[in-house]
């Protein structure tokens, strides 16, 4: 084994412009998404990328996932550069990555029973025969916490938080490296929030995966996150591990959103109260 | 005396498999001045219950309540047309979905104009003097611009602005607000929970915040019901309720907070009710 690991992702200078076409009143312009972005992340690890809307954290994300190509910079996954514009990947590539994306009633097939589901990865990138085939999906539904009989069921039979579950065991059917999860518990309820992130912990430890994980939310990042990426207006403003961005954010950015996260401390709601009383008792 | 009184409501759905009850016996009063909380996961019968207050719920609904009044009088016999002065005037809603909650064929400005001018009767020049001083109050930028804006071109936290302003347009003296800033990311949502704690004080208007988020409950309310699967679990002023929760619900929901994580692992609601069981 040699000593520096190589990183199970690595970015470099990834840019991604989107061309709008122009229409009757409209001049085609082009608007670059994501303005030269390094990152890299290490294996078993978490990169939590945190940004708002319109700040290219999906797009980033996408590009991870090897959905779009990026319009420059170096894309490589366990080492090797990966241009999926120059080269579809194969099978053994998409093995490799994985997504799970934020809304579990629009990712699944309404069409599709949840065995099906669970099957399609390997029917399309791999030669396992049907028997095998079923025998893995009935493992992974055990794996994620769901029942066997939920194999001939359709999706709109399960509760967000199922569905969800469904989705993370589709994306693991092939046994990735590397699991790219875009706002995967934004759409849940606070309980099954807790529920997703326990069994994401899980699967990490028991596979060794290594997660690039998009949020908005600063608190379910701080959980989770190993290293964090803060992201804005297409650039990184700031990088770090969890750890230190948390106790010291630098970035003006940063600090604005660390500001605007609504604390839940009891010291805090104390200190509103009684400024509330004050202001009463003045007016 | 409280300002909206609700004593034992109900609300059953007629649905193809029979009833289905979504609020079940829930008492809620609010005070003048007083912002109340209601926080609750999907399908707690959060929205519900207002809803039935705003009378806005479906014919497949069927409400029952000991007491419904506000300002003493029982809403639930109020003619259509008193119903129609009180609600939208003395009580307003905003919700949570701005974008959407407009109409996207008209401009923003015709749409305030016209919630003035039906509701409160102003011709067309008072309406557009009143609809620019509510925005310049709710804070839109270049307000006089904005006014012939399409919701398309302006922002959710624009937009949820603009459904603010028409909602404190009558001087409401209650606001019911469901899920204000679950659509908006976290910096607009402070600045759009700022805004109704600004305006709630202004106006002294009572407030109620119907939510999921225990971190905006944290940020602005008075007093908090917290309910689940239709029933009241707990009532509790915000402090007492974040630093000493009595209802192991209430435990549960503060617990699965990641911010509140001790540990590896993050307790989840089941697991509480199953240490309930067992005790």
């Amino acid at each position: 084994m040699s000593a520096p690991q190589t990183p199970v992702v690595e970015g470099r200078a990834i840019v991604q412009d989107y061309h709008v076409p122009g229409g009757m009143f409209a001049r085609a312009k082009t608007v670059r998404a994501l303005k030269g972005v390094d990152f890299k992340v290490e294996k078993g690890k978490t990169l939590a990328i945190v940004g708002e809307s319109g700040s290219g954290k999906s797009t980033l994300a996408r590009v991870i996932a090897l959905i779009d190509a990026p319009s420059g910079g170096e894309l490589r996954i366990e080492g090797k550069p990966v241009d999926i514009r120059r080269q579809r990947p194969g099978p053994e590539m998409r093995s490799k990555v994985q997504m799970v994306f934020q809304n579990p009633y629009g990712s699944l097939n309404p069409r599709q029973k949840i065995g099906d589901v669970l099957m399609e990865p390997l029917v399309i990138n791999t030669n396992t025969p049907a028997a095998e085939r079923r025998e893995r999906a009935e493992a992974m539904l055990a794996k994620v916490g769901l029942q066997p009989e939920h194999f001939n069921r359709y999706p709109h039979m399960f509760s967000g938080g199922q569905r969800q579950r469904i989705a993370i065991a589709r994306a693991l059917m092939l046994n990735p490296s590397l699991l790219v999860l875009d706002e995967p518990v934004s759409a849940l309820d606070l309980s099954v929030q807790a529920q997703v992130l326990n069994l994401l912990a899980d699967l990490q430890d028991e596979f060794g995966l290594t997660y690039v994980f998009v949020s908005h939310d600063l608190s379910v990042v701080r959980y989770i996150a190993d290293d964090v990426m803060v992201i804005s207006k297409g650039e990184a403003v700031e990088q770090g591990s969890r750890e230190v961005l948390f106790a010291d954010p630098q970035h003006p950015y940063t600090r604005q959103l660390f500001a605007a996260t609504p604390v839940t401390d009891v010291e805090a709601i104390r200190a509103r109260v009684q400024r509330r009383k004050a202001a009463r008792a003045v007016a | 005396m409280a300002l909206l009184n609700i004593r034992n409501l109900t609300v059953k759905f007629a649905t193809a498999t029979g009833s289905f009850t979504a609020v079940d016996g829930i008492d809620v009063s609010v005070d003048k001045g007083e912002v109340l909380a209601i926080v609750g996961e999907s399908g707690s019968g959060k929205s519900v219950s207002m809803l039935a207050v705003m009378g806005l719920l479906p014919d497949t609904a069927t409400i029952t309540a000991d007491e419904m009044t506000y300002d003493g009088r029982d809403i639930s016999r109020l003619t259509a047309s008193e119903r129609r002065r009180l609600i939208g005037r003395e009580i307003t809603m905003i919700f949570q979905e701005p974008v959407a909650s407009l109409n996207p064929s008209f401009t923003t400005g015709f749409q305030i104009e016209e919630v003035l001018r039906l509701n409160l009767g102003m011709s067309r020049s008072q309406a557009r003097a009143r609809a620019l001083e509510l925005y310049r109050a709710v804070g839109i930028p270049e307000p006089e611009e904005k006014l012939k804006s399409y919701p398309h071109q302006m922002s959710g936290g624009q937009c949820q602005r603009v459904m603010i302003a028409m909602a404190i347009a009558s001087n409401p003296r209650l606001l019911i607000a469901d899920e204000p800033t679950t659509a908006l990311d976290v910096t607009i949502q402070k600045q759009i929970l700022d805004l109704l704690m600004k305006l709630q004080e202004d106006y002294g208007m009572a407030l109620i915040l119907i939510t999921h988020d225990m971190g905006v409950v944290a940020e602005t309310a008075d007093r908090v019901v917290v309910q689940y699967k239709g029933k009241k679990m707990e009532e509790a002023d915000v402090l007492s309720l974040f630093e000493a929760p009595q209802h192991p619900y209430t435990r549960a929901l503060l617990s699965a907070l990641p911010e509140n994580a001790t540990g590896d692992r993050l307790p989840t609601v089941s697991d509480f009710f199953a240490q309930e069981a067992a005790r």
